[in-house]
């Protein structure tokens, strides 16, 4: 498999004036594989978010390499999407006006990206809501515009920071399960970075689980089970055992349950 | 008869009317307001008339509103208010052109160098601080008794507000949206029409609506110091021979000029920040 995002021994060290230096992150590597969908798994503060900023450019890394497609990441790129925590959306755009940003700042052909941000819209369920303003949607309608918003300029890779941290329980499943949806439709690279276990357990293909102070990786999980999972699935035996697993490797790291880590 | 209707159980007959008159009813809710102001104007206006005409006040002390609404009539009438309003605004309107264009630009200087802003800062506070009355002597020995010496007045009074708002507007932009444009491979100016600007607007119209009635303030203020013309001219000329009447005349006016720019720019900031009004 061609690698589509490559970690290679990467450290991410903070230093502020007077302070001992923070190790963000601490020697990763991680190889990941076209349309594979990963989930980083972790505690807060654990890195998995500065290593989403490092593969952005928004933040440089202090040693290692990082690849796209085979070039080094050094500054942000064309063919990355990204998602936040919060949907992120301008008030005084309309939800296509929104959606369309990343053509607007990278100059692509208005027609095409139209046609692609209708077809992307109508896909996430939000035909019809073209014309209303963010303001007008639910917190999960908002957060599906900020997904489609990734995908318009057809990246390769899309990069998730805690996209449904920010939803009720109820909208998050139901998030979880359209993401699926999209991704089967559209076959993305996706590192999700999460610190709810059951979300990666039903979403990725491969779970890789993060400790924190320094952060570092201390297990890289595969998730055989097929496509699509629905809920249902979490209460399967295959998925308690995943879940289990990931479990087991943080208590180890820790040495006493990760008490941050939702069940 | 009203109380009674209400009191009194509706009938199948007096249902069907009540429902008719619907629409109606709620257009006179929303005149209620209008209605209710221009009949406090009418009462007070009856009262200090009364007053005038039963104690005998001389129009030269305190005249009637009788006397201000002929004095109104016959100044807009013969041209000379309808001129003097046109210098006047024309000072208001350029002037704060001029001053907010300046502080737009000052405060995108500001925002962008931290070096600038710890340098110029200092300097436009100092100005500020100075009282604009004072400074319009200098400003019309340098650049005399015609329309300029009022424009820059105006203009160095609604700088200040518009440039304050501006940074405060620029500094606040969502860390999330900035960094969003970023990720885009968003250049600076881009982030500045995408996310900056925008989001600076609500602030920018906060600080026109300060400098525009600030603007009306320093343009008689200028005329008053040294004009040839325009309202704070006649005021002051008005004044001096003591015609009350004409002095209430230009002060409703001026008034009326205050209210009627303030809410242009209320309705603009409504179309333009629409996003604003509902969060």
């Amino acid at each position: 498999m061609v690698a589509s995002l490559e970690f290679k021994d990467v450290n991410l060290t903070y230093q502020v004036d007077g302070r001992a230096p923070v190790n963000a992150v601490c020697g990763v590597s991680l190889s990941i594989g076209d349309g594979e969908f990963v989930a980083v798994v972790g505690p807060s503060g654990c890195g998995k978010s500065s290593l989403l900023k490092l593969a952005l450019g928004l933040e440089m890394k202090t040693g290692g390499t990082i690849h796209i497609g085979g070039d080094e990441v050094e500054k942000p790129r064309r063919d990355v999407g990204v998602v936040f925590q919060s949907p992120v959306l301008l008030p005084w755009r309309t939800i296509l006006q929104n959606v369309l940003l990343p053509a607007d700042v990278l100059k692509l052909p208005k027609a095409e990206a139209s046609r692609n941000a209708m077809d992307l819209l109508a896909l996430a369920g939000l035909k019809g809501f073209e014309e209303a303003y963010p303001h007008e949607l639910s917190g999960g309608m908002q957060q599906r515009a900020g997904i489609v918003r990734a995908l318009v300029h057809d990246p390769r890779v899309l990069l998730m920071d805690e996209p449904f941290a920010a939803l009720d329980a109820l909208t998050r499943e139901t998030m979880s399960i359209e993401l699926q949806r999209i991704w089967m439709a559209r076959r993305k690279t996706i590192v999700f970075v999460t610190h709810n276990i059951s979300e990666a357990v039903l979403l990725a293909d491969r779970i890789v689980v993060m400790s924190a102070r320094p952060g570092r990786i201390i297990s890289d999980l595969q998730n055989p089970e097929p496509r699509p999972r629905d809920i249902r699935f979490l209460s399967q035996p295959a998925a308690s055992e995943l879940s289990g697993k990931i479990r087991e490797s943080l208590d180890r790291a820790y040495g006493i349950p990760a008490r941050e880590l939702v069940a | 008869m009203a109380l009674q209707s209400k009191i009194e159980p509706s009938l199948s007959e007096g249902e069907i009317e009540a429902a008719r008159p619907l629409r109606s009813a709620r257009f006179v809710r929303r005149l209620r307001p209008v209605v209710e102001v221009l009949a406090s104007v009418v009462v007070v206006m009856s009262v200090w008339e009364m007053v005038i005409r039963f104690f005998d006040v001389q129009p030269f002390i305190f005249p009637a509103p009788s006397a201000v609404l002929a004095s109104l009539w016959s100044g807009l009438a013969s041209g000379k208010y309808i001129f003097a309003l046109g210098v006047t605004l024309s000072e208001i309107l350029i002037g704060c052109t001029v001053g907010t264009v300046a502080g737009l630009l000052i405060a995108a200087m500001m925002v962008s160098s931290k070096l600038a802003h710890r340098v110029v800062y200092p300097w436009i506070v100092g100005v500020q601080t100075i009282p604009k009355v004072a400074i319009a002597p200098l400003m019309l020995v340098w650049f005399g008794f015609g329309i300029e010496s009022k424009i820059l007045i105006v203009a160095l009074t609604s700088m200040f507000p518009v440039m304050v708002n501006t940074i405060a507007g620029l500094s606040s932009t969502d860390r999330d949206q900035v960094a969003l444009l970023r990720a885009l491979c968003g250049s600076r100016l881009q982030v500045l029409r995408y996310v900056q600007l925008p989001a600076a607007l609500p602030y920018i119209f906060a600080g026109l609506n300060t400098a525009i009635v600030l603007a009306v303030i320093a343009a008689i203020v200028g005329e008053f110091v040294g004009s040839r013309a325009g309202i704070g001219f006649l005021i002051l000329q008005a004044n001096f021979a003591l015609d009350l009447a004409a002095v209430f005349a230009l002060l409703t006016l001026l008034g009326a000029l205050g209210v009627t720019l303030s809410s242009c720019v209320r309705m603009v900031e409504n179309r333009v920040c629409f996003w604003n009004r509902r969060n």
